[in-house]
């Protein structure tokens, strides 16, 4: 049975990112300012001292440590297990009170660190190489992996759309929630750097060479990030059996297709307008409600100006303050929907608005400029999340005061 | 709900056949997938040439999705952001996954790259017929006839879509299936009822 | 100059999957992109590549690419130009 109307309320969150190991770490670095991003240490790579990475700042033997998890497995599974403990952690739900409990997440990239460790030992000969490290190779082993460390059976799956399927993954749960199928779900996702995406995205063309610049005129393109970012959906019930404030809630979602071209967006966003737009609907709110908009903001020439010319159209002449916060922690692929979901649902609980760093000539082409510096003590009512992926994948969040 | 919901039309291929409506098209005992698929493009005489740029999996779901979409199929009578996928597979974009990572020995290709993502067939799907709502990409053990005649059902309650394509999209290495089918809210000639039953029947179509 | 140019006709419908297309029947001057044989900027990345791979160079500003790849033609002139 589908209540269209039903409240989905956010009851934790939890995030692992170059800028901080925990919320408390990331949102002291968002408002001081400081970036994640620097050259690469963990990576064996030829890139290592060309291209700019947004590392997480834990080795796979303290994830391990924090998490409970064998240091051996994928770093995505440790990265996620991280956030998601954080977030099942903060919520404070005890699974014995009988709400049906689901996990949805999301990655792009599985367990593709350990196989890379694998595939060089057996390219060399074939008899050799760790088996172990290509068994959790899928991106649903990786799901799997964290869910038995949450104790979560009774629904788990996972999401893969490239860039929004954390985003996805979190609109998918509030459906749950909404048909009356759970009562909880850990929602967001996960995904490691890995030589995979490296040597794809540097083919491609797309990545800076220097510290990312969103929204710049003179933007160079993007720094690849890792991390991990959950929030824990709840519905109305068990939010009544939970004895603390929400954060907020998730007001309105949607999802389309740019049908542009498999990898770049189309010169006027219809992608990213749709699913703004339909996002709005969703949430019964005006443009002119939105407070605040998390930009999808890759800093790659393409994005920027696609992202930037939808909201030009849907927004006119209101624009509300926006920011990239990939400046921050890098764009971390399959992670960021759910990692920015984190830091939007941050901003309604603290009322706080993040800065769109190293930002220093505006776009020629936008009616409208990014926030440079961290504000607090402003109404955050309503925030828009953009999450746009390659495929043509379009999807946003809004997230609502209580 | 799923009253009013139907199957207007069915494709499937595997095992070396490509069945339409329950009515068997195309056979050829080539073992090599990629050959098998490239075969069933010049059957049907499809002229797309973005197809051989495609990987694999965007292929195998192209090439379903195209013969799917026949003349009967009424693109005109929807917008395009109300016609939604609703794709899954189990070995997500594994089998160019491999191959991309043979070229990175070498030089990356950024061809191979593109399609590293299992979602990308969608975008394919997509960019032919400019379709522009909602998609869905899900990671499965094993077809799951249920759990999509559960989602596509909630899409058409919620008003997300008013035409929905879904199905099951799987390849690695030679071993392929492609089960997709069309939702629609009318009733056509020879249209099944939207059940679990009824999209697991097609999905065993090709397997006994 | 020739021998070069029927060489990257093979080597370019190799690179980038052209199945439906015979190298003789690209055009020496025919545009390679929009109209003409009508590649994308995928397809502009994996002609980098191929330089790389088949030629031994390296097109270090990727602005320079909508020129160099304009045709067989200038593509076979800026290889010759690299070599010298």
């Amino acid at each position: 049975m589908y209540t269209k109307n039903a409240a989905v309320y956010v009851a934790g969150v939890g995030v692992v990112s170059a800028i901080g190991n925990n919320t408390a770490g990331c949102l002291l670095a968002l408002e001081n300012g400081t970036a994640g991003i620097g050259p690469i240490t963990s990576l064996d790579t030829i890139h290592k001292n060309t291209l700019p990475v947004a590392e997480v700042k834990l080795s796979n033997a303290q994830l391990a440590a924090a998490t409970g998890l064998s240091s051996q497995l994928s770093r995505t599974a440790l990265l996620g297990m991280m956030a998601a403990k954080e977030a099942w952690t903060d919520a404070g739900i005890a699974q014995q009170k009988g709400l049906r409990t689901g996990f949805v997440s999301a990655n792009s990239v599985g367990g593709m660190d350990t196989t890379e460790y694998f595939f060089s030992s057996f390219l060399k000969n074939r008899r050799s190489g760790r088996l172990r490290n290509v068994v959790n190779h899928e991106c649903g082993a990786v799901t799997e992996l964290v869910a038995d460390g949450l104790g979560i059976k009774n629904y788990v799956t996972t999401i893969s759309t490239a860039c929004s399927s954390s985003a996805n993954s979190i609109f998918y749960g509030a459906r749950l929630i909404k048909h009356n199928i759970l009562d909880v779900v850990v929602a967001g996702g996960a995904d490691a750097l890995t030589k995979f995406t490296l040597n794809g995205f540097n083919t491609l063309q797309i990545l800076d060479k220097e510290f990312c610049q969103p929204f710049d005129e003179n933007r160079h393109g993007l720094n690849l990030g890792e991390g991990a970012g959950y929030l824990v959906l709840v519905s109305e019930k068990a939010a009544a059996t939970i004895r603390k404030k929400m954060y907020c809630r998730l007001s309105g979602y949607s999802n389309a297709n740019d049908a542009h071209h498999q990898t770049a967006s189309s010169p006027d966003g219809a992608g990213s307008y749709a699913a703004m737009k339909g996002a709005l609907a969703g949430s019964g709110l005006q443009p002119e409600d939105i407070s605040y908009i998390n930009l999808h903001g890759t800093g790659t020439f393409n994005n920027d100006i696609s992202e930037g010319t939808a909201i030009k159209r849907l927004f006119e002449p209101h624009y509300p303050k926006m920011s990239s916060t990939k400046a921050f922690t890098g764009h971390t692929l399959g992670a960021s929907g759910g990692i920015e979901a984190v830091f939007s649902a941050l901003a309604i609980q603290h009322q706080i608005i993040y800065p769109n760093l190293r930002l220093q000539t505006p776009m020629q082409a936008l009616p409208f400029v990014p926030e440079k510096t961290f504000q607090q003590g402003v109404a955050v009512d309503h925030v828009l999340s953009n999450s746009f992926g390659f495929g043509g994948n379009c999807s946003s969040l809004i997230f609502s005061k209580l | 709900m799923t009253e009013n919901l139907y199957i207007t039309a069915s494709c499937s291929i595997a095992g070396n056949v490509v069945v339409k409506d329950g009515k068997k098209l195309f056979e050829n005992a080539e073992t090599n997938a990629q050959l098998f698929l490239v075969s069933i493009y010049q059957h049907f005489a499809l002229n797309y040439p973005r197809f051989y740029k495609m990987d694999n999996l965007a292929k195998l779901g192209w090439l379903a999705t195209e013969i799917l979409l026949d003349a009967s199929f009424s693109k005109q009578d929807y917008q395009p952001e109300e016609i939604g996928l609703v794709f899954s597979n189990r070995s997500g974009s594994l089998d160019t996954d491999i191959k991309y990572y043979e070229t990175v020995k070498t030089i990356a290709s950024p061809a191979l790259f593109v399609y590293t993502l299992p979602n990308i067939v969608m975008g394919e799907i997509c960019i032919r017929h400019h379709f522009k709502g909602e998609n869905d990409f899900f990671i499965f053990d094993r077809f799951d006839a249920g759990f999509l005649q559960e989602y596509m059902a909630h899409l058409f309650a919620t008003g997300a879509v008013r035409a929905c394509i879904g199905g099951w999209i799987e390849i690695l290495d030679n071993d392929y299936h492609a089960s997709v089918f069309l939702i629609e809210q009318k009733k056509k000639e020879n249209a099944l009822l939207f059940t679990e039953e009824n999209i697991h029947h097609i999905y065993q179509i090709t397997h006994g | 100059m020739d021998k070069l140019m029927s060489d990257l006709k093979r080597q370019i419908v190799e690179q980038l999957n052209l199945q439906h297309v015979k190298p003789e029947e690209i055009g020496d001057d025919q545009p390679l992109f929009v109209e003409g044989l009508g590649l994308d900027s995928i397809d502009a990345l994996e002609l980098i590549v191929l330089l790389q791979q088949q030629y031994n160079i390296k097109l270090n500003n990727a602005e320079d690419g909508p020129k160099v790849f304009q045709s067989v033609r200038t593509m076979a002139a800026y290889i010759q130009s690299q070599r010298a």
